[in-house]
């Protein structure tokens, strides 16, 4: 410390106080160095309100300025993967299905279709089946997005989107619950097709909540576009170009908010998607902002999805494939504790056809088996690529189950994005990769 | 922390335990006393007749497909043949099954392998979709598997690459130079196989805790669970009971 004739200081209680009069500001200023003095390393979560669930952060800031960011996963691994060994091939459907909650029809529809592949009966699957997927997949991505919105919204400090978010959310719950019985955990989508038709009253809320999702999302447009905190909050905040996103392994609408139309549902098409008319949207920033556009839009052309088949479903068919070794033998229906066996199906194997009974007991019990070989299958879930690779080895129980999580791969961008910026600014990146732990941590 | 079961650690690995009844067709209490064919049919164990009778499975040999493969295969095959000077050395085997192509990889040439699926103009394989590990346990010398799933987004293809390294060493150069999104799925893998990528910039435990000792996806690391108790009987937990083989 140099003493210096301009510049007087004195001891208090808070440190050093200086007292500045002359030109020498530099030797003053190196001589306490209040940056690298206060470089703290701070622990964020994993219980925290703005870290999208059990999400561990450890940040060592210069300031507010993020120096470095660390993530921390695994708080909510459960170890799905590892109970599918222990179970048959239907039983996996409801285990998928728990893994990513927010998306929990698409976790079912890539295990099927790699069960499927591995049985080798992709194609025989009907056509209403992969109608009804469809439509189920849509309405969960926009019921996804939803959340997103909503809790982003609510990290950013916009209240109301959150409210608003989840109260239309909460309609796609209720479609959910008239079709599978339950508002999450479905186990709807099995391998072979899907559990049971769509009722009819689904039909007639699934044409309203289409006739209302349009004014709404103009109403979350015209809370949050024009709004200059939310501008300022994500635009050229939280930057990932899309080599970033290729080397990080990012996909879905991170990846094309930098540009790039990656959608596996129009380059790798699978579940009839080709046969529907949708864009894929894309934004040039690569920003939050991007992103938020991107999601948006995104709503509006599932919303164009879920119209198309709808109109599809007036015409009639099975659901499930015809193959009586596969199909589950119950003509399950919903009833009102649920998804059950049919009152028909129980009184026929229980008081008219032992045969039946059998065949109800072998398959429930047992279950199918299925080839040797191994599959990979990936479709495009609200958050990137959702893959599996499913191992048989010949048996009516999986060998190895393994989910390309989105939400995990994604999560590897977050320090790309946080360092170097504000640690504000690590929330609304942190937000707008929009991870799931359940399905991080699996 | 410890593992579930104490007795089947060693060094922080499992070693094999027979599983009671649980792959042996006979009920718990009743494990058959030898492998070796008993009685008029050749009956083991309790001689249980329920269907959940003791064959066991025997996973077929994994052979070269065919040429010609069909579709993209052949080409992304020659293209790499011919990127690649040390093809026939590196390449164990080149199976098509259920429309994908899988390379079996020797294990030290992963990371070369993945440079010239990546850097050649006539491969591309621009992103790492998936790393995972599969345990062969039983049917391989070498039973730990890695698996990658590569895209190729400018020729809309798959390729599986497999690399397959043996429990006493398990060590394969890491990918991560090359696919740094690698860097996770390596850490789980290693978490869940504890498979080894050498090079790998931090290849620490990312799903189970640090201090954790085993690795829960191989084959021989038992599930876990407690018996429940229901109305008198007890159910016991999944990996305990009865099953078709």
């Amino acid at each position: 410390m140099t003493t210096s004739n301009y510049a007087t200081e004195r001891e208090t209680t808070e440190g050093k106080v200086f007292t500045v009069t002359g030109g020498d500001w530099d030797t003053v200023v190196s001589g306490t160095d209040p940056i690298n003095d206060e470089r703290i390393v701070v622990n964020m979560g994993p219980q925290h309100p703005s870290t999208h669930g059990v999400l561990r952060l450890i940040l060592e800031l210069e300031g507010e300025t993020v120096r470095e960011a660390r993530s921390v996963i695994g708080y909510l691994h459960t170890g799905i993967e590892k109970n599918l060994e222990y179970r048959n091939w239907v039983q996996g459907s409801t285990f998928v299905t728990r893994m990513d909650y927010l998306s929990p029809l698409f976790n079912e529809t890539a295990y099927a279709l790699a069960v499927e592949k591995l049985l080798g009966i992709t194609d025989d699957i009907t056509e209403r089946a992969n109608t009804i997927r469809v439509l189920m997949m849509e309405l969960n991505r926009i019921s996804s997005h939803l959340v997103w919105l909503a809790t982003t919204g609510m990290e950013l400090g916009a209240i109301s989107i959150m409210l608003y978010g989840f109260r239309e959310r909460e309609y796609i719950l209720d479609i959910f619950e008239t079709i599978t019985g339950l508002r999450m955990n479905h186990a709807y989508v099995r391998p072979g097709g899907v559990a049971q038709d769509v009722p009819d009253d689904a039909i007639v809320k699934i044409r309203e909540f289409l006739k209302m999702m349009p004014k709404k999302l103009k109403e979350y447009e015209d809370l949050l576009s024009g709004q200059p905190i939310w501008v300022e909050r994500t635009k050229h905040v939280a930057v990932l170009d899309v080599t970033g996103c290729l080397a990080l392994g990012v996909t879905g609408p991170v990846l094309r908010s930098a540009g790039l139309a990656w959608d596996l549902r129009k380059t790798m098409p699978y579940c009839g998607y080709e046969t529907y008319e949708f864009d894929v949207p894309t934004h040039p920033d690569g920003d939050v902002w991007g992103r938020y556009q991107v999601r948006l839009a995104e709503i509006r052309e599932s919303l164009k999805l879920v119209e198309q088949a709808v109109d599809r479903l007036s015409k009639r068919g099975p659901v499930m494939v015809a193959d009586k070794k596969i199909a589950w033998p119950a003509q399950l229906a919903i009833g009102v504790d649920g998804m059950g066996n049919s009152l028909e199906h129980v009184a026929k194997i229980m008081g008219q056809s032992m045969e039946s009974l059998i065949h109800h007991f072998k398959l429930v019990t047992e279950g199918f088996r299925v080839p040797p070989g191994q599959v990979y299958v990936g479709i495009e879930s609200p958050r990137g690529e959702l893959g599996v690779h499913a191992v048989s080895d010949g048996g009516t129980r999986p060998y190895r189950v393994h989910y390309r999580e989105p939400s995990f791969i994604n999560l590897q961008a977050l320090p790309a994005m946080a360092e170097g910026g504000l640690i504000a600014d690590v929330i609304a990146g942190g937000a707008s990769l929009d991870p799931v732990m359940g399905g991080c941590d699996r | 922390m410890t593992a579930p079961d104490d007795k089947t650690t060693n060094g922080g690995v499992p070693v094999p335990v027979p599983p009671a009844g649980a792959t042996s067709g006979a009920p718990a209490e009743h494990p058959p006393s030898s492998p070796a064919g008993r009685g008029m049919f050749g009956i083991h164990g309790t001689g249980d007749v329920s269907g959940f009778g003791g064959l066991v499975r025997q996973r077929s040999a994994i052979e070269d497909s065919p040429r010609p493969y069909g579709g993209y295969f052949d080409e992304v095959r020659d293209a790499l043949e011919e990127a690649y000077p040390a093809f026939a050395d590196a390449i164990e085997k080149v199976v098509v099954d259920r429309g994908e192509l899988t390379l079996h990889v020797r294990p030290e040439r992963i990371a070369e392998v993945c440079q010239v699926m990546r850097d050649d103009l006539a491969l591309r394989f621009e992103l790492c979709s998936s790393v995972s590990g599969v345990d062969y346990l039983g049917a391989d010398e070498r039973r730990l598997h890695v698996v990658y799933q590569l895209t190729s987004m400018t020729y809309r293809r798959r390729v599986r690459l497999e690399a397959a390294v043996s429990a006493e060493d398990p060590h394969l150069p890491s990918v991560t130079s090359v696919y740094p999104t690698a860097d996770w799925q390596e850490r789980e893998t290693y978490d869940m196989f504890g498979i080894v990528f050498d090079g790998h910039p931090n290849l620490t435990r990312i799903l189970m805790p640090d201090d954790w000792e085993g690795h829960p996806q191989r084959k021989d690391y038992p599930l876990g669970g407690v018996p429940v108790e229901y109305k008198g009987a007890e159910i016991p937990p999944p990996d305990k009971r009865r099953s078709y083989q």
